[in-house]
């Protein structure tokens, strides 16, 4: 049984909704425990897989749906869950910030869409599905399905908020219907050269007929590549970002703040270094040479549109786009050390942005607003929310030892050492803006000016606020815990980084990635 | 505005076309899609994998079968954020729109119907069954099916579908459709294969592995019809109510 | 680009299919981007999901090749009659058998088909939850008009946020009306409709303010066939909503305010009018309809 594992990552959810689906028509308060549980399945399945790709031999694990074992029939006859280090570690983070967010979502989900739990909690599994098997898959179509999965259910966790979240996803609709198009048409211009669909049987028929240079090949990187970027909110197709998870219910922002963009880094690496192969994607194609300073561009813009922000949800939205650009900067200086700082950045900033979004949430049912301006005293009031939530603060800046500070040295290692000095520049830069961000945040806490000018101290030092607004008053315990768990996560995986990234050295070792120069 | 968005349209366009230089000819035997030992082994060995006739049914059913079962998921997720974003979200008064009409159902148009809904859900089982030897199958089925509903719907009025497919059996007979599709790869990895390993039914049933396959196939495809159904109904019913199942067109 | 053979003999004789699925596919993207009406882009994105469908099925062709479904005499189960010579016919039975490479050839490529059925499903989920968004669009605004109901949130968040109208106020958007053709007939079948500034001028002057915050609270009520038949007028200038977060203030309509009040609405205008310094031309004028609340 156990050596099933893999599907068993994705059967547990994928009953588990349905199940929320016909159950909860009854009683709706079983979906709640139907989900938690299904989550816990899973994830204990994903860390048996884990267990079971480190001890093979090849770090991978290779799972055929329907018995096509490659000793009897052709490599992609049968669809292959192709699991290695990289795709498990993802995959992990994907079901544990499930799990979280599942515990999380008990009081947020009856509040702000009531009557609707058992619709929530189906869609919540799925996309939670959708996500996995995106990280697992080794089968290009496959992927599209699994990502149109992931897609669909989001715009409809989103959809379940205010009128203003409706009109918000349709133009997320759009966009992300562009993305997946594209990719779809870049997986079919693969096929017409290949013939075959199977990730690694792409990248054998890639080097055994020498389509380096065919323009075919050349346009299907170009059409995947701007595919995975509109769904990854890479500046400048970013623009569906900040709507869609302002206004989304706090849980949904919750579960796919930290998800959906990291999935599709992931899907980038994978497409960059399975699919396509290194040769082709950093010396055959012209990206190498652009793409970093498309980088720089996004970061800035990002970095400057979350200056401008007065509100936290939209200054944690452009700070995605932000963390989305590190990422990619990561991928394309063509550097060991910066492919290393991308996926360790990608589990990092999985745990930091669920950590900020869960005391944002926090917050705003506490202080009833996320308006900088409505934060006042707030240290006082709900220490132990605030705590958590400028740990996850103080990772984005990048402090030890929280994981933000070992994944943004990479990086910045990774950029000197390939000798991209505009990366390493724009990276400390907006470093500097964070700094400035989340300290005038702190700021603003502790002031009594508001944001128009306001003195609301009156000049006695106070806050302005009466006895009853900084009596302590934490938020219920079933949010507060998957908190202060998801911070302690955030310093525990930035102690232990050193396992974390030998783990990804197993991986990078499979190619040949330079150390030095690169360029 | 609409000028200065033609120019990334261009830009794609060209780069789409640039491609083209590369392509096989249409229709050429031995380009790589057609000559790979992926579609060779499909064409020359469906018969004796599966014993299934048509080719497309037996990829769709069985060597891709987990594609499959997650474009059922896809239906059904569609399903269910339809009801997800359409219950409870009206904001006006609830009072009669100015496009519903009370009406009398025409007594030409139904009784035409009485006599056709029978023949079109046949049909429609004709079509999932029959897709193993001719084109069809349980998406295509299902569609019909859940047209012969809708038809209903059009020409009595909504409340008289209801009465015979309320949203709660479309939301239980969806699940269902799924579990039977998910029931069957778990049973086959139960008995000792990998998830969706049909083969393996043979050791429960009297049949061989080849078999196992076919009547395998049958069942998922009855599981797709059955989701396929009721989300197609439900989606008729949200859609022209606008969530409310009152009045409707 | 093309060697030998000139362009148009390579791209519209021997590639021709692309090429049509090429134009296809652009069409959709257009729509989806560029038009205004939130149907029309389902529309579009329908059409681009189908020229990709388009593609892959022609990438399954084979020349002389029937369908990927066994004839009878390779059928697996199959029976066939073979004709004798003394007119008799024989049943012969057969099982499955392996086909060989050249009768491999006599059957297409059964995989494009597989795939395309799931694409179309998808297509249709994605369809039919982007038709249940509009619902719910048009439910909160009253509009699928992409320029209205931007305005719409615009004067929304305005209302919410007082003290970041001063804000909005500074760095205002630019007006960018057109010189719109004025419409004289009442009875329109599209008209265009000019565009005012409604961010910095109107919130200078705090007189106006009230009054635009009565109008458009007046006109929330509007019954939505008026609108519905009114936003069938094309504004000029639809701009690409995926790239545009702020600017959407800059353009605004008209359509949503002078309704309910046919005579008065000069006044409005005029007062407007004089605030803004970009070109303007009238609104279109309402059909001639008895309002309801």
């Amino acid at each position: 049984m156990m050596e099933n594992a893999i599907a068993w990552i994705l059967i547990f959810p994928l009953f588990g909704s349905v199940a929320c689906a016909i159950l909860g028509m009854g009683n709706k308060k079983i979906c709640y425990p139907i989900a938690v549980l299904s989550m816990a399945g899973s994830l204990w399945a994903g860390i048996e897989a884990l267990r079971q790709v480190i001890a093979s031999e090849e770090h991978t694990i290779s799972y055929i749906f329907g018995g096509w074992t490659l000793d009897q029939y052709p490599r992609g006859v049968g669809i292959e869950f192709y699991a290695d280090i990289l795709g498990i570690l993802i995959t992990l983070v994907v079901l544990g910030v499930g799990l979280i967010v599942a515990i999380y979502s008990k009081l947020p989900v009856q509040e702000e869409t009531p009557g609707k739990e058992p619709l929530f909690y189906t869609l919540f599994l799925l996309q939670i599905t959708g996500l996995a098997g995106i990280c697992l898959t080794g089968d290009a179509f496959n992927l599209y399905v699994l990502i149109e999965v992931a897609a669909l259910t989001g715009y409809g966790l989103i959809a379940m908020g205010s009128n203003r979240a409706a009109a918000a996803t349709f133009n997320y609709v759009m966009l992300g219907t562009i993305g997946a198009s594209l990719y779809l048409l870049g997986v079919g211009y693969i096929y017409i050269k290949t013939g075959t669909l199977n990730m690694i049987g792409i990248q054998q028929a890639i080097e055994a007929n020498g389509l380096a240079d065919s323009a075919t090949m050349q346009v299907a990187f170009v059409l995947v590549g701007i595919g995975i970027l509109i769904k990854m909110a890479f500046f400048p197709f970013h623009a569906w970002l900040p709507n869609a998870y302002c206004n989304a219910p706090t849980t949904t922002s919750c579960l796919l703040a930290p998800l959906v963009t990291k999935v599709m880094i992931y899907v980038m690496i994978r497409m960059v270094l399975s699919v396509f192969g290194v040769e082709f994607s950093f010396e055959s194609t012209m990206w190498v040479d652009v793409m970093p300073w498309l980088v720089v561009v996004a970061i800035l813009c990002a970095a400057v549109m979350a200056l401008a922000q007065r509100e936290i949800k939209r200054m944690l939205a452009y700070l995605i786009v932000a963390e989305v650009g590190y990422m990619v900067g990561g991928i394309w200086i063509y550097n060991y050390y910066g492919f290393i700082g991308s996926i360790f950045h990608v589990i990092s900033d999985a745990c930091m942005t669920l950590c900020l979004f869960l005391g944002t949430g926090l917050i705003l049912r506490k202080a009833k607003t996320t308006k900088f301006d409505g934060l006042r005293g707030l240290f006082g009031k709900m220490p132990l929310t605030m705590t958590g939530f400028f740990i996850g603060g103080f990772s984005i800046i990048g402090l030890p030892p929280t994981c933000g500070f070992f994944s943004k040295w990479y990086l910045i290692t990774g950029g000197m050492v390939s000798q991209r000095w505009e990366y390493m520049v724009v990276l400390m830069f907006s470093t500097m803006v964070m700094v400035v961000l989340f300290f005038r945040l702190i700021e603003r806490i502790h002031l009594a000016v508001t944001e128009s000018g306001e003195n609301l101290g009156h000049g006695h030092g106070d806050l302005g606020l009466n006895a009853e607004q900084t009596r302590f008053d934490e938020g219920p315990l079933s949010m507060l815990i998957p908190l202060l768990v998801s911070a302690t996560i955030v310093i525990v995986v930035g102690i232990y980084n050193q396992d974390v990234v030998s783990l990804i050295e197993i991986f990078l070792s499979d190619y040949n990635l330079p150390r030095g120069t690169g360029h | 505005m609409k000028k200065l968005s033609l120019i990334p349209v261009l830009l794609v366009g060209i780069l789409l076309i640039y491609a083209s230089k590369d392509f096989p000819e249409w229709g050429d035997p031995s380009s790589p899609a057609s000559k790979s030992p992926l579609s060779s082994h499909f064409i020359a060995n469906t018969g004796v994998d599966t014993e299934v006739p048509n080719m497309v049914t037996a990829v769709l059913g069985d060597y891709r079968g987990f594609d499959t079962m997650f474009e059922t998921v896809v239906v059904f997720i569609a399903g269910m954020a339809v009801l997800a974003i359409l219950k409870n979200s009206d904001n006006k008064k609830s009072g009669k729109r100015e496009f519903e009409v009370d009406a009398e159902p025409d007594i030409i148009v139904t009784n035409t119907v009485r006599l056709l809904v029978p023949v079109i859900q046949i049909f429609a089982f004709y079509v999932l069954a029959h897709g193993h030897v001719s084109p069809g199958g349980g998406f295509q089925g299902g569609v019909l099916m859940g047209a012969s509903f809708i038809l209903v719907a059009l020409s009595w009025d909504l409340d008289t579908a209801l009465a015979r497919f309320p949203l709660g059996r479309c939301t239980i007979v969806a699940g269902a459709g799924i579990i039977l599709y998910g029931g069957i790869g778990l049973l086959s990895m139960f008995l000792g294969g990998e998830f969706l390993d049909y083969a393996e039914l043979a050791n429960v049933f009297p049949v061989s592995r080849e078999m196992a396959r076919y009547y395998a196939i049958l069942g998922v495809e009855i599981g797709v019809g059955l989701t396929v159904t009721a989300i197609m109904f439900s989606l008729y019913a949200n859609l022209s109510t606008e969530g409310r199942l009152k009045g409707g067109l | 680009m093309f060697e030998g053979g000139g362009i148009i003999n390579e791209l519209f004789i021997e590639r021709l299919n692309y090429l049509i699925y090429v134009v296809l596919l652009l069409i959709g993207l257009h729509a989806m981007i560029a038009k205004n009406n939130l149907i029309k882009k389902l529309i579009g994105m329908s059409i681009f999901q189908t020229a990709i469908i388009l593609f892959y099925v022609s990438v399954g062709v084979k020349e002389g090749a029937t369908i990927p479904i066994y004839l009878p005499e390779h059928d697996p189960h199959g029976s066939h009659a073979s004709h004798s010579d003394g007119n008799e016919t024989e049943q012969s039975n057969h099982g499955p058998v392996v086909l060989d490479a050249e009768l491999v050839k006599g059957y297409s490529n059964p995989l494009p088909h597989v795939l395309m059925l799931t694409a179309i499903v998808v297509g249709v989920a994605t369809l039919g939850l982007a038709l249940a968004l509009c619902l719910r669009i048009y439910q909160g605004y009253g509009t699928i008009e992409e320029d209205e109901i931007l305005a719409k949130i615009e004067k929304q968040e305005m209302r919410s946020n007082p003290s970041d109208v001063l804000k909005s106020a500074d760095s205002s958007k630019q007006a960018t009306s057109r010189s719109a053709k004025s419409v004289s007939k009442p009875k329109v079948s599209s008209p265009r409709s000019s565009k005012r500034s409604k961010a910095s001028p109107k919130t200078k002057a705090k007189a106006t303010s009230p009054t635009t915050k009565a109008k458009t609270s007046g006109t929330k009520p509007v019954s939505p066939k008026r609108k519905a038949a009114a936003s069938k007028s094309t504004t000029t200038g639809s701009k690409k909503s995926p790239a545009k977060p702020k600017t959407a203030a800059s353009k605004s309509t008209t359509k949503a305010k002078p309704k309910p009040r046919a005579k008065p609405k000069a006044k409005p205008t005029a007062r407007a009018k004089a605030k803004s310094t970009a070109k303007k031309a009238t609104a279109s004028k309402p059909k001639p309809r008895t309002p309801k609340k």
